[in-house]
């Protein structure tokens, strides 16, 4: 008789692994790309939360003396035409982008979730009005829209952050809404009916949870395009005002008249919203994997 | 005698149906106007005692899923009455109808999308406990512990996910969930249908033990007489939205009185291949429900169909014993 060895299975599926830093390092293992979105987001949210503590200058200060100073010990990622220390902008500007990042999509999907949610749910004539709304918003692009709000609040934090917010709102409710659509029909939503749960309740208990997946998904890649958006407003002007450090800013300032004389000027901020908007994408796409239970093991 | 039997010999129906009748309209166009019906259930009357089982077969599209439905009111008919332990629930509103919700249950056919996958095992088992403010907190873990060891499961599989168990352990957590609340009766639509051979027996005798010790009614809604034959006490046969045959299983199984009983009878197989057998095919399908044929709905495909067939519909009457069939030549 022969007796087979399952340790090597068990240790790939992750048996015997507790504690808070081997489970860390398991997951690492299983989601690599994911691991390094993470410490991208990581590195990220760090740089926004201490950028006072870990930058040598104020990114709003000027001093004439270091003037399109280039990349060296004296300014690590070198100094604007105003003498402003880039290290210190690059730093303060991940707070900007995500407070806006954060902010925006978590204000899109708050409002996307509860329209779809009611519209999916409800039906009738409330999900005919609201479907139709919602064509005319998605017939507009993300940037033409949050042009369009942006310019109509005027420029400021929070009216950057609201005027990215709308657009995103039909694309949530969409997913939401189908998303609700399939659920609502499945037996056990069914049978809460037949235990006699309130409807409110098994929307929110029942066809909710299993509607969340892809909208992290979502929100995770919103979070990417956010940024991005938040960028091309304030690279046109209309988002974050001076003299807050933004990093679509910073690259408006100095594409057209330093990109030859002084490049570094383009290429950090560029790389910073390159970054994290490639680090929420991998993070986004590991968080779907692990939050459904099913392809849990 | 048997618990059971003694119950459906002393009290009154748990459940009774009248003429129930349930349509859905076809919708076209911008104003939704209704442009025909399904005739899914026309006219369907049963009861169950206490502690009985009946059994609802047919082809598939002939509706008894709907009926099942219709009778918890997770559909709402559109004629006839249902009456629960006397009280007729056909019209109650959402409020008024929760108190009847704990007398009747139901367990689906499909073992993985009648658990939400997000809930752990005892939290759908503790559910109705909440809903109805039976139980909190640590009485209700020790409610739910006990609901899993009737049906077989262990109390540590409570933390579990749907999605850790066979299909035959999620039916049994259905049925736990479904016998939380203490029901008279469980309508049970096709509970084994998606399961192993091996694991429909255990399931089934799970139901039987449940009913000896609970005096559980079921409406027990399947297409395998096997299956059907082996729990039930009495047994409908159903045909395009109507009931063609009602007897007690034994009646039922040796003297088939309808022409669609006798053939779906000898459409089930024998393991005998020496077996000679009076083969007795019904030819073509099942014709549409939103355009029944008249008269009987079965003359289509009946052998023995006469003019009368084709345009008088037959009612269901007694020929004896309590077997009732509908047809015109009995």
């Amino acid at each position: 008789m022969t007796t087979v060895d399952h340790s090597a299975e068990l240790a790939r599926a992750g048996a015997n692994v507790t504690g808070w830093a081997s489970r860390t390092l398991f997951l690492a293992n299983r989601y690599p790309l994911g691991a390094f979105g993470a410490v991208i987001v990581i590195l990220f949210v760090f740089a926004a939360i201490f950028a006072d503590v870990i930058t040598p200058v104020d990114p709003t200060s000027t001093n004439p003396a270091k003037s399109l100073m280039a990349p060296g010990g004296q300014a690590l990622m070198g100094a604007d035409f105003m003498g402003r220390d880039m290290y210190s902008r690059v730093v303060h500007g991940a707070r900007i982008s995500l407070a806006v990042g954060l902010g925006s999509t978590a204000l899109g999907c708050l409002i996307g979730v509860i329209i779809g949610l009611a519209s999916g749910y409800l039906l009738g004539w409330f999900d005919l009005l609201v479907q139709r709304v919602i064509d005319i918003m998605q017939a507009l692009p993300l940037l033409v829209m949050a042009l369009v709000m942006a310019a109509s609040l005027g420029p400021s934090l929070e009216n950057t952050i609201i005027a990215i917010s709308i657009p995103l709102i039909p694309n949530v409710a969409r997913v939401i809404r189908s998303n609700t659509l399939a659920i609502r029909e499945l037996p056990y939503v069914e049978a809460a009916r037949a235990q006699g749960m309130s409807e409110v309740r098994i929307a929110v208990f029942h066809v909710l949870p299993n509607t969340l997946a892809p909208l992290i998904v979502l929100a995770t890649a919103q979070l990417g395009a956010a940024i991005l958006t938040e960028a091309s407003l304030s690279f046109l002007g209309l988002g974050i005002p001076e003299p807050h450090p933004s990093w679509g800013r910073m690259l408006s300032e100095s594409a057209a008249e330093y990109v030859r004389t002084a490049p570094w000027l383009v290429i950090f901020p560029g790389l910073a919203i390159s970054l994290v908007v490639f680090g929420t994408n991998l993070l986004g796409d590991a968080v779907r994997d692990l939050l459904d239970p099913r392809q849990r093991s | 005698m048997p618990v059971s039997e003694m119950q459906v010999a002393m009290s009154a129906p748990v459940v009774e149906v009248r003429d129930l009748k349930k349509h859905f309209p076809i919708r076209k166009g911008l104003l939704r106007r209704t442009v025909g019906n399904v005739f899914a259930v026309d006219g369907v009357s049963f009861s169950i005692q206490p502690g009985e089982t009946l059994g609802l077969v047919g082809e598939s599209g002939c509706g008894k899923t709907t009926v099942g439905r219709t009778v918890l009111r997770l559909v709402e008919p559109t004629g006839g009455s249902i009456m629960v332990r006397g009280e007729d629930i056909t019209h109650l509103g959402k409020k008024a109808l929760r108190p009847y919700r704990r007398e009747m249950q139901i367990v689906f056919q499909d073992p993985f999308s009648s658990l939400n996958p997000r809930m752990r095992a005892g939290t759908i088992v503790g559910e109705p406990l909440k809903i109805h403010g039976i139980a909190d907190g640590a009485e209700r873990e020790r409610m739910v512990a006990r609901l899993f060891d009737r049906v077989g499961l262990r109390a540590q599989q409570m933390k579990n996910f749907p999605h850790e168990f066979s299909g035959g352990q999620r039916q049994r957590i259905s049925i736990a969930r479904a016998l939380a609340l203490n029901p008279k009766l469980i309508v049970a639509d096709e509970p084994v249908s998606a399961l192993d051979v091996s694991i429909q027996a255990q399931v089934i005798n799970l139901m039987m033990d449940l009913q000896r010790e609970e005096g559980l009614a079921y409406l027990f809604i399947s297409h395998n007489l096997a299956v059907v034959e082996h729990i039930s006490h009495r047994i409908a046969v159903m045909y395009l939205g109507r009931i063609v045959e009602y007897a007690d299983k034994v009646t039922l199984f040796t003297r088939p009185q309808h022409p669609y009983t006798e053939a779906l009878l000898s459409a089930v197989p024998v393991p005998d291949p020496a077996l000679k057998r009076n083969k007795h095919m019904v030819e073509g399908d099942v014709p549409s429900p939103v355009r029944p044929p008249p008269g009987c709905h079965f003359h289509t495909r009946c052998p023995y169909a006469i003019d009368r067939c084709r345009v008088e519909s037959p009612p269901l009457k007694d020929v004896g014993d309590g077997q009732l069939v509908a047809c015109h030549l009995r």
